[in-house]
């Protein structure tokens, strides 16, 4: 029964994506035509009659005249073909904007990473002081509310000045993002954890280091992951535009350099492959958030 | 019939409260001027209705909690936070879900004895998993475990800490009569074995009749018009039914009825009064 509904709902989505991509071909399939239309009967610029300083010209005002132009929106074919090409040779490195796919995606994910660690190292250990201490708690209160709320993309200045290096801030950025989920969950976690478990412990005058990771870590632990995997969809969120902002490096670079170079089919390439990473960070969360959670 | 104890104020008791009170509002305390002993051996139960004030008296023998005025000593010390001396086997057994049987009792054990190895302390788990009759389920976690097995383990690891003076809230209060009977048995061997002094919550009779050489009954405060009367001990029982009674022939014992309809009786008079 419960095969039987995934087994439909498998073919469901296969569907669905099927009937999606024949729109898709449908509907950019009658566009290509009617440029090959235009292209045949010669309305679109041609080299024929031009000298050479002309051409160069042309070419110098972006309008680059010999090469067979596309201004459709790519057909699904095309989006085939652009992929088999970026992922046929995902590591070559030709110079500072042309890199490969998987170079790209190594830099974001390298820059989340280490924002991510950083933020884990900060949050999680000062989640658990304020989770422990009603004082402490009510008290960072105010300044977590205020700045949890901040797009993490408005540090972006203040980050480039201070920090002076446009990837340092870039990872400043995902750290300053994923802080917040992280240390309310941490705080939450710890706060919450069932007053018969604190007493067991100190019934049997549990060391206080003890009681930390043996009592409290386990007990929080799956609200804490929760906070972890918030952020961690976060981060990649905002990897992306922070990316778009700093340049250089980066999926986010690499998306909008090709808007730059009006290539349609890498950017549709990116934005897919933005979704398949992110969905794929996100189920590493998820198995993690398993093994910690426990049934009652 | 059944005369109250005397509550001597002095003497050398293992267990002693002395003015016990607990208020919110000082001027209506929840139960004020509680006193009583209990000695080495010796196993306690504390029957009233819910409201009285039975789980604070617990809470503040365990440590956990504190008492608005009065003292409790044990052995000569004046209790002051929890301690390893008293085991505690809660209402809702409080087993670490993410630690498995052998697990929950060994953070006991280690937490007792820090200096002892891995074996050594894995022989004493085993040997009190075994004492509950959990063995084949050692290595489960507790949400593999039904309610009565669940409650063993509880009582195993208080057991397991050898403390002087065991307390049980209420630990049968959950089960179903079946569960609750056998396990009754359990522990009734197990402390006539060990010689355990126990302090323990009940609210079924028969259970108390069972297991208790002395019954604390306790009563509710009362807000009448006439005025505010606190709660707080209104007899202490013994048990004149021989040591050696078993569950099964509890009811054909010589005096079993008239302790028992003392003590229904006393429950309902008191909710008449209310």
């Amino acid at each position: 029964m419960k095969s039987s509904l995934k087994y439909q709902a498998n073919l469901l989505s296969l569907l669905i994506f099927v009937i999606f991509v024949g729109i898709w071909y449908v509907t950019t399939a009658s566009q290509s035509g009617v440029n090959q239309l235009s292209a045949s009967t010669g309305v679109g610029t041609s080299t024929t009659g031009m000298t050479a300083e002309q051409i160069e010209y042309q070419k110098l005002m972006g309008k680059d005249v010999g090469s067979q132009k596309s201004t459709g929106f790519p057909s699904p074919l095309q989006m085939a073909k652009a992929a088999v090409h970026h992922l046929s040779d995902p590591f070559y490195d030709n110079g500072p904007n042309d890199k490969g796919i998987a170079i790209q995606l190594g830099y974001s994910l390298l820059r989340v990473g280490l924002g991510f660690l950083l933020a884990c190292l900060v949050a999680i250990p000062f989640g658990f002081i304020i989770g422990m201490s009603p004082l402490l708690f009510k008290a960072f209160n105010p300044f977590i509310q205020i700045l949890k709320p901040i797009s993490p993309l408005a540090w972006m200045p203040l980050a480039l000045y201070t920090i002076k290096d446009s990837s340092l801030s870039g990872i400043f950025v995902i750290f300053i993002c994923s802080v917040w989920p992280m240390l309310i969950n941490t705080a939450f976690g710890v706060s919450s954890v069932k007053k018969e478990w604190l007493n067991v412990a100190s019934t049997l005058e549990v060391s206080s280091f003890r009681k930390a990771f043996l009592v409290i870590l386990p007990a929080a632990a799956p609200t804490i992951l929760t906070g972890m995997r918030i952020s961690m969809g976060i981060a990649w969120l905002v990897i992306v535009a922070a990316e778009m902002l700093v340049g250089g490096t980066g999926i986010g670079y690499f998306l909008w350099n090709e808007w730059n170079n009006l290539s349609l089919t890498s950017v549709i390439f990116s934005v897919l492959l933005i979704g398949l990473v992110g969905m794929l960070l996100d189920t590493v969360f998820a198995q993690l958030q398993k093994w910690v959670t426990y049934v009652e | 019939m059944f005369a109250a104890q005397p509550t001597s104020k002095s003497g050398n008791h293992f267990l002693q409260v002395q003015g016990l009170s607990k208020y919110y509002l000082k001027t209506k305390p929840i139960f004020s001027d509680v006193n009583f002993e209990i000695d080495k051996g010796e196993f306690v139960c504390i029957i009233g209705h819910s409201g009285c004030g039975k789980t604070t008296i617990l809470n503040v023998l365990a440590g956990l909690d504190t008492a608005s005025s009065g003292y409790v000593f044990m052995g000569g010390k004046e209790v002051k936070g929890p301690s390893l001396e008293r085991g505690v086997v809660f209402q809702s057994h409080a087993l670490m879900p993410w630690f498995t049987v052998r697990q929950n009792i060994s953070f006991a054990v280690q937490s007792r004895w820090t200096d002892w190895n891995k074996e050594q302390i894995n022989q004493h788990v085993e040997q009190f998993v075994e004492m509950v009759g959990l063995s084949h389920s050692i290595d489960k976690k507790p949400s593999e475990l039904s309610g009565g097995m669940k409650q063993r383990v509880g009582i195993a690891r208080a057991f397991s800490i050898q403390p002087k003076m065991l307390l049980l809230d209420e630990p049968f209060g959950a089960l179903d009569a079946l569960t609750r009977g056998t396990i009754q048995d359990e522990l009734m061997g197990i402390v006539r074995r060990t010689q355990q002094t126990v302090f323990m919550i009940t609210h079924d009779v028969d259970e108390a009749i069972l297991l208790a050489d002395k019954i604390i009954l306790m009563k509710n405060a009362v807000d009448s018009p006439s005025g505010y009367k606190p709660g707080g001990i209104s007899q202490i029982v013994a048990n004149p039914l021989p040591a050696a009674r078993k569950r099964a022939d509890l009811h054909h014992l010589q005096g079993y009825y008239d302790l028992r309809n003392h003590i229904v009786d006393f429950l309902i008079g008191i909710n008449k009064t209310v």
